[in-house]
């Protein structure tokens, strides 16, 4: 398939459609409600389901009644429209129901403002919702990058019987970039008659199925958060995901940043190279799990004097880091979350202030 | 089929942990038959709630899924969505329905969602110990309203039947009761009514059933038989509401 232009947020849409997903409900908001004017015009044309609720709390209910039932479904928001979705995804994760959350962060906290932030990393990575659960988290770079997360994202969501979110700032979304649908990310929707309320009916059997959360024994309770846990332990085992950018070789400082902030980093990084300033960098795709031995390894370098975890957040990630770095290196962080994304001349200077 | 006395096929052989007098038994008992009598256990999805019936799913054999607090409806949505085939109900206290989860209802009723409430008013919150609820009646001692509900602090009890059956959507809604035999047999002729709307495709239903909670209401079963039919019946009065049938003839005659 050739590349067409297309703007990150319908990019979005298209792909939780060729990825197979034909059910879609969600509300409107700021820097993200192009998905949904996208949808509402093109899942008539697939007989796909598309729904806007009355708010983003009655989403996340539908999202975990379509999903119980047994049948692929998404939704995307912005960050206050998380907020009040992360009630249902807590439930969502106790029941182990596959649903596919899209991010699209704008500033915070409180209404903050309508411009690109990775202030979410924390609710998304750490757990918005109550309770002990996780989601598979991952952030794209590039609309093409959306896309292919997008469409993978459908698949691990039923892997693991979990929500799974794919965390992109405002730019992700509003900016446009070329793009093509791979074809062979497109999956089927896996058998879920062994736990999704289908019918009994449908699956041809006399048992039926339940979709909870509630555990009054203590054990029992236990025992279900220790199976969860289970699961994220092997999503760290199995799905961690990152790109490594001129870490090959020597490299002073070390950067760890994701998503559009990763490709400002980038530029700096050549800009650095010119000056004669050699900085690595590792790009987490998946924040959860995150790659910390990779972080680890490589801030170990001999030649790497200090790691900085560059992120439009007031360091949030920066602990992930920290935690990765393990004290090896000292672990700076620097980082904007008014809306405007650091230039690679701002980052140069950082790098430099550093060595 | 003998005449003999026989547990719905859509029940399980438990005990519930329904208190003595409750009539939650009574409803689910209705719900049971008429799954059976319609023949749609095999498709049928139930949704609990938070509240005296969140173990519902423990009590009826079909498929079920159990919703947070006031959520139901906003999750019947998403399956009768995505399944239309699938018959799906709701099963909400007041509390659930009329306080946390007012904004589900009204959007679900007025989307006209394909699928069925069972309402259960019994105007208190009932699994949290007896708490007051927006059905609570003007002067009803609760545990959150010690010497009575004050109107002027709380405003009047919320009429959900009234208030829903005031959208413009077609819909069929009816409020019942369980408190006498024969108000048993309408409860269950309107159960498999609304039911049979939703088989038919035809239109969102609700059917709000005016139950007794003795141990929160501090009084013997039949003291609460008795304050039902003084105190909630004048002021929740039975019968249905809205119709899709109505509906029609009022475009009709338009």
């Amino acid at each position: 398939m050739a590349k067409i232009l297309m703007k990150g947020n319908e990019a979005i849409g298209e792909a939780a459609i060729r990825a197979g997903c034909l059910n879609y409900f969600a509300y409107p908001i700021t820097p993200q409600s192009e998905v949904a004017e996208y949808l509402a015009r093109r899942m008539p044309e697939v007989n796909g389901v598309f729904l806007q609720g009355e708010s983003e709390v009655a989403v996340g209910y539908m999202l975990f009644g379509a999903a119980g039932a047994g049948e692929r479904v998404f939704t995307t928001s912005s960050s206050p429209g998380v907020s009040l979705m992360s009630e249902a995804i807590s439930y969502i994760a106790g029941a182990q129901c596959p649903v596919v959350f899209v991010n699209i962060i704008r500033g915070g906290p409180g209404l903050g403002g309508i411009l690109p932030s990775q202030g979410d990393y924390f609710q998304s990575v750490k757990g918005g919702g109550h309770g002990d659960y996780r989601m598979l988290v991952m952030a794209p770079a590039s609309v093409q990058e959306a896309v292919e997360m997008v469409m993978k994202a459908f698949p691990l969501a039923e892997k693991y019987r979990n929500p799974v979110m794919i965390l992109g700032d405002g730019l992700i979304g509003q900016m446009m970039e070329p793009v093509e649908f791979p074809d062979h990310l497109r999956s089927d929707p896996s058998k879920k008659d062994d736990w999704a309320t289908n019918g009994m009916d449908t699956r041809k059997s006399t048992a039926r199925n339940l979709v909870k959360s509630l555990y009054l024994d203590p054990e029992a309770l236990n025992d279900h958060n220790l199976l969860l846990k289970s699961k994220y332990d092997r999503m760290k085992q199995d799905e961690v995901r990152y790109e490594s950018y001129n870490a090959g070789g020597d490299f002073q400082a070390l950067i760890v940043s994701y998503g559009t902030m990763s490709r400002v980093c980038r530029t700096a990084i050549d800009h650095l190279k010119e000056e004669g300033v050699e900085v690595g960098m590792i790009r987490p795709q998946t924040v959860f799990p995150f790659p910390e031995k990779a972080i680890h390894e490589a801030a170990s370098k001999e030649s790497c004097r200090v790691v900085l975890s560059i992120e439009m957040s007031m360091g949030q990630m920066v602990e992930d880091v920290e935690r990765a770095v393990l004290g090896k290196r000292p672990v700076k962080w620097y980082g904007k979350c008014g809306g405007e994304v650091p230039t690679p001349e701002e980052i140069m200077e950082v790098v430099k202030e550093h060595l | 089929m003998g005449k003999t006395f026989q547990k719905p096929e859509a029940l399980t052989d438990v005990h519930t942990h329904y208190c003595p007098g409750c009539t939650h038994g009574v409803i689910h008992r209705l719900v049971g038959e008429v799954i059976d009598e319609l023949g749609i256990r095999g498709r049928t999805v139930g949704i609990a709630p938070v509240g005296c019936a969140v173990l519902a799913y423990n009590y009826f054999s079909c498929d079920f899924q159990e919703a947070a607090h006031g959520r139901a409806p906003a999750m019947a949505t998403g399956i009768k969505r995505v399944r239309p085939d699938l018959m799906v109900f709701t099963y909400q206290g007041d509390g659930d329905l009329a306080s946390i989860g007012m904004g589900e209802i009204i959007h679900a009723a007025n989307r006209g969602e394909k699928f069925t409430t069972i309402f259960v008013n019994n105007a208190v919150y009932g699994m949290t110990g007896g708490q007051m609820a927006p059905t609570t009646m003007p002067g009803q001692r609760t545990t959150t309203s010690p010497l009575g509900r004050s109107t002027e602090e709380t405003g009047m009890p919320i009429r959900m039947a009234e208030l829903l059956s005031s959208l413009a959507t077609e819909g069929y809604i009816t409020r019942q009761t369980v408190i006498k035999p024969k108000f048993i047999n309408r409860t269950k002729k309107a159960i498999k009514k609304a039911f049979t709307y939703q088989m038919e495709g035809r239109c969102f239903s609700l059917v709000e059933v005016v139950s007794t909670c003795p141990t929160n209401w501090g009084m013997t079963p039949l003291d609460a038989i008795t304050w039902t039919e003084e105190t909630l019946l004048p002021y929740f009065p039975l019968g249905d509401f809205k119709t899709p049938e109505e509906a029609e003839a009022v475009s009709a005659t338009a």
